[in-house]
């Protein structure tokens, strides 16, 4: 049975130094921003579905601003049949619980559109915010079953979807009703590079941007005023202080000198 | 990466050295090593270079390319050789098999083969080279008798790039040696055609993830529908193809140069001697200098001759397709003198550059640059084979100077004649 | 959001996790921090045990501080589905009304948070290195938690508060606090909540469970870590790393390309696209230090980096850095560790 997939996926900046302005805001004008590296697996497994299921359709969703129709190009260049950008300056400032509602009422709309979505796929975490936490509450608005930290989906039917789960402690194999949602880790599949003709189709392609209105989003849930939780400081980590170089004039030495500094700092 | 003058490729150029760039070094780069030791020829690149539809660059889109021409062929080669030379020759030594197709094909054998080709289904091979006729091509053995609509291919070929792992072969052999090379015809052979086999599996200094096979011809037997060019014409054939397809081994060794300085400089900028790192030294420095001015001046060459190579190609090709004639005979009405001198000089110095660099490279790097846990030293042995393969360099300056000698001998016929 | 009344809740609950017949460890951990904001707020500290067969922790939890343990116990909790444990911590959060929610952020940790939260309308605070009370909101009343994040690969810490909603859920990443200490035979209340799961139309079923083979420490919980990268060369020179963590009493970590080079597996990689850790001691061998492999390990307490080229970032940030041949110098150091110990 066909899939309709959605790969829910973020522009995000290029992991590296950060640099606050004097309000202590982050300077975004040097940064480099693609696809999230871990999105790029949720991206990656939603496109794999399409190639073993066939007749599966798989869509590409992001939430942000105007520059974020980047990813969702990069995406049509890798293979998806459809993009949707979710954009609004009311949904600026939102945190994970107002997030994860906009998308929601986003695959909503879909689901209205495409008669059905049966399964949605998020990465472990983005690499800025790094909460993980706005695919299994995209999960709890559609009060769809989810897991997370799935390495492997081991089958999907029209009914269910068995994936593998990695724990602390081993691995767990999970069924779960469709629809539903998986966050996925990096085991899961290793992303493919666009093509030069999806390259082509994906710079000529119009993408679709939804506002609040258009996904009947609930003003008193989205934004600032829609988040329970707020950033009340940004700061740069604490810079580590200048480290100590183990010099010796053998190898032996230097063993001898690195025991004794993990003694003192009873390491041992 | 070393910084290169922008040559103002266009828009669709540079996603194909982006692409071409992102490949190499996310899924090439990490096995290139093994490849090399293992010589291990990896399908799993063929395919990724066929998924991002790489291997048709460079031709038409009739044909299931992408419409460009030679700088495209030599762009994506040129990105993936900067990682591995070896890996480079699925695409260049496909370019090799597939530009005679491209050239003398009638539209019927276009069609029938270049799709395959360009969306990287199959690859292509050029064997022309034997035991006994390397340089001399005109001296080859292997024979093609006629048989009514068939001809019967009989003898060997020797060190065949993409041998076995190509689907199509470009073979030359004499159908009528009573005429001498003027009996020498180019046939297209599939892979798995009865009486034709491989032989042993070279061991090379060099290119180690690429397989040079020995072809055998026994008995085999080949449909007229198959003669390239028509019987007796394999030399304009080669000729032909060696025309278009030696920028293909400048960009390769240019590639090959630019990632051995790339991985050199990576290590000489931490290397210390003395208290400081080495590329501190003027030694190393003026090294450095040179290597890269070389770099720069055989980049130049290549792209400059390939853009106006690409001119006179791509007219060719649509006028070929509006009049049904070949593209070699459309390149003939356009372009009478023939392309050979530039092409070699790109081949020569191109190759010449790679083997001065890479060399250089290996001694900017001392002790570590030897070692084969260290890229560098395989940057070098790839490097030697762009001066001997598709003609030797000193082959290439008989040519070079052949044509001058011919340019002047004409020029004073005609300044004779109007005297 | 609707304004409420956020002195309504009381209370700071410490979730537990009975996991295969064990207690997941970082409640101890929650349990310091918890009782520190508790005993600020003079309100009362709980764990909330959820799993199956329960009552054999209950003392330890109470000895380690817990003043009151929940116990969402029932077969159909044995194994952890997100369904399940937010539906079951849901329910007896909306009856009793707790302040804040502290969980371990682990698999299960993170996997719960964000759901529980949407289920509950409240705010989710994911993975936090530091917690402490801030004051109240805007006259609102209830003094929120001013918690502490890693974000952007570690480059960026940002202090978060749930201004407007309860519980405040929180998930602490794990070796952030020490352990409990423990008061023999401290007592507490202990309640065995109610649960009947057939009512939840759960659409979720763990198969099967296979325990992770190899004996090693899992990174995630251990203290030390003695990780490998691209400057061991080859795979069979993970040993050398395994030597010196089996020296150590460390788990075995590692960067990116081996994993990638199918050296060691994928639960091992330490980074951006792998795991977050922070360990006590961190050993990089061989490792460069990528941005990407800096996201993962750059909270640990102490970092030793061995490496040949001294230039390289993680030299440069180690607390000790050793410029040395890894196949030489290992081996030397794990005799030297050996001649401590004796």
């Amino acid at each position: 049975m066909p899939l309709n997939v959605i790969a829910c996926i973020k522009q995000t900046p290029a992991t590296g130094a950060i640099q606050l302005d004097q309000k202590g805001e982050i300077v975004t004008s040097a940064m480099t921003y693609g696809i999230s590296p871990l999105d790029e697996y949720a991206l990656e497994e939603a496109l794999r579905i399409k190639e073993r299921v066939p007749g599966s359709w798989t869509a590409a969703l992001t939430m942000g601003p105007a520059k974020a129709q980047e990813i969702l190009r990069e995406s049509i260049a890798r293979g998806c049949d459809a993009v949707y950008h979710l954009s609004d300056d009311a949904f600026e400032g939102s945190d994970t619980y107002a997030t994860s509602y906009i998308l929601s009422q986003g695959i909503r709309k879909i689901i209205a559109e495409k008669g059905k979505v049966d399964l949605v796929i998020c990465a472990k975490q983005a690499s800025d915010g790094e909460t993980g936490q706005v695919g299994p509450a995209i999960a709890a608005w559609l009060d769809w079953p989810n897991v997370s930290f799935v390495k492997k989906i081991e089958e999907t039917t029209d009914k269910i979807i068995r994936v593998v789960r990695m724990m602390e402690d081993g691995q767990d194999v999970v069924e779960m009703a469709l629809p539903a949602l998986i966050s996925v880790v990096k085991e899961i599949a290793e992303p493919r590079l666009p093509s030069l003709k999806g390259k082509m189709a994906a710079k000529k392609a119009v993408i679709p941007t939804w506002k609040a209105a258009d996904i009947s989003a609930d003003a008193a849930k989205i934004g600032p005023g829609g988040s329970p939780t707020v950033i009340l400081k940004k700061e740069l980590p604490p810079k580590r202080s200048g480290g100590m170089k183990i010099d010796g004039a053998t190898a032996q030495e230097k063993a001898r000198k690195l025991v004794e500094k993990m003694k003192e700092l009873k390491l041992l | 990466m070393l910084q290169t003058l922008d040559l103002e490729f266009t828009e669709e150029q540079k996603e194909i050295v982006n692409l071409s760039r992102q490949l190499a070094e996310k899924k090439i780069k990490p096995i290139r090593m093994k490849c090399d030791e293992e010589e291990h020829f990896p399908w799993e690149i063929v395919e990724e270079l066929r998924k991002a539809d790489l291997f048709g660059v460079y031709l038409p889109a009739e044909y299931g390319g992408l419409g460009g021409g030679n700088t495209e062929l030599c762009l994506v080669t040129e990105e993936v050789a900067k990682v591995c030379g070896g890996i480079a020759l699925c695409v260049a030594g496909t370019g090799l098999g597939t530009i005679p197709i491209l050239l003398m094909g009638s539209e019927e054998q276009k069609k029938r083969w270049l799709p395959d080709l360009a969306g990287g289904k199959k690859l292509g091979a050029f064997a022309i080279t034997e035991a006994e006729a390397g340089s001399d091509a005109t001296a080859l053995k292997t024979t093609a008798k006629k048989d009514g609509d068939h001809y019967i291919l009989n003898g060997s070929k020797s060190f065949i790039s993409n041998g076995e792992v190509a689907e199509i072969y470009i073979v030359f052999a004499n159908a009528n040696p009573a005429k001498g090379p003027r009996g020498i015809t180019a046939f297209v052979v599939d892979k798995g055609t009865p009486g034709f086999t491989f032989g042993k599996k070279e061991q090379k200094m060099g290119i180690r993830a690429n397989p040079t096979y020995e072809l055998f011809f026994d008995n085999c037997r080949v449909p007229a529908a198959n003669v390239l060019g028509g019987e007796g014409y394999g030399l304009f054939v080669a000729q032909a193809t060696f025309d278009f397809s030696r920028p293909g081994v400048g960009a390769q060794a240019i590639g090959i140069a630019e990632g051995a300085l790339d991985e050199a400089i990576h290590y000489i900028r931490v290397r210390k001697q003395f208290g400081q790192p080495i590329i501190s030294f003027q030694a190393i420095q003026h090294m450095i200098a040179d290597c890269a001015t070389r770099i720069e001046a055989a980049r130049s060459l290549l792209y400059n001759v390939n853009k106006g190579m690409d001119v006179v190609l791509k007219e060719a090709v649509s006028r070929s397709l509006a009049s049904g004639k070949t593209v070699y005979q459309e390149l003939r009405g356009l372009k009478p003198e023939r392309l050979t001198k530039y092409s070699a000089m790109v081949k020569l110095f191109c190759s010449d550059v790679a083997m001065q660099v890479t060399t250089d490279c290996v001694q900017m790097c001392g002790g570590i640059g030897y070692m084969r846990d260290f890229p560098v030293e395989k940057y070098m042995r790839d490097a030697k084979v762009t001066q001997i393969y598709e003609g030797t360099s000193q082959m290439q300056r008989n040519e070079i100077a052949m044509m001058i000698i011919k340019e002047y001998a004409t020029a004073a016929k005609a300044q004779a004649v109007a005297v | 959001m609707s304004e409420i009344d956020l002195t309504q809740y009381k209370g700071v609950w410490c979730f537990g996790e009975v996991r295969h017949g064990k207690l997941v460890t970082q409640t101890y951990e929650l349990l310091t921090i918890g009782s520190r904001i508790a005993k600020e707020l003079n309100e009362k500290l709980s764990v909330v045990l959820v799993g199956h067969n329960l009552q054999g922790w209950t003392q330890e939890l109470l000895e380690a501080g817990a003043e009151k343990i929940y116990l969402l116990d029932h077969p159909e909790l044995e194994n952890f589905t997100d369904e399940a444990y937010t539906k079951a911590l849901a329910e007896l959060a909306a009856k009793e009304k707790p302040n804040k929610i502290l969980i371990p952020a682990t698999t299960v940790g993170r996997s719960m948070a964000g759901r529980l939260a949407t289920i509950l309308h409240t705010g989710a605070i994911a993975d936090v290195t530091d917690l402490t009370l801030g004051p109240g909101t805007n006259g609102a009343g209830g003094r929120a938690l001013n918690a502490i994040r890693p974000t952007y690969g570690g480059n960026l810490f940002v202090t978060v508060r749930c201004e407007k909603c309860r519980p405040e859920i929180i998930t602490v990443r794990p070796m952030s606090f020490p352990k409990a200490a423990r008061t023999p035979g401290k007592i507490g209340e202990i309640v065995n909540v109610p649960i009947n799961p057939s009512s939840w139309n759960l659409k979720t079923k763990v198969v099967s469970y296979a325990p992770e083979q190899s004996s090693e420490l899992d990174i995630g919980s251990a203290d030390k870590i003695v990780s490998g990268g691209r400057g061991l060369g080859k795979p069979d020179n993970f040993n050398l790393v395994r030597s010196l963590a089996k020296a150590l009493g460390a788990a075995v970590g590692s960067s990116r390309p081996p994993v990638d080079s199918g050296w060691i597996p994928y639960r091992h990689q330490v980074g951006l696209t792998g795991r977050t850790v922070k360990p006590k001691l961190y050993v990089a061998c061989g490792i460069s230090g990528q941005i990407q492999h800096l996201a993962g390990m750059g909270q640990a307490d102490t970092i030793i980096a061995i490496n040949r080229d001294p230039e390289c970032q993680l030299m440069k940030m180690a607390t000790f850095s050793v410029e040395a041949d890894l196949n030489e110098f290992i081996p030397l150091l794990v005799e030297e560790i050996g001649k401590q110990k004796n």
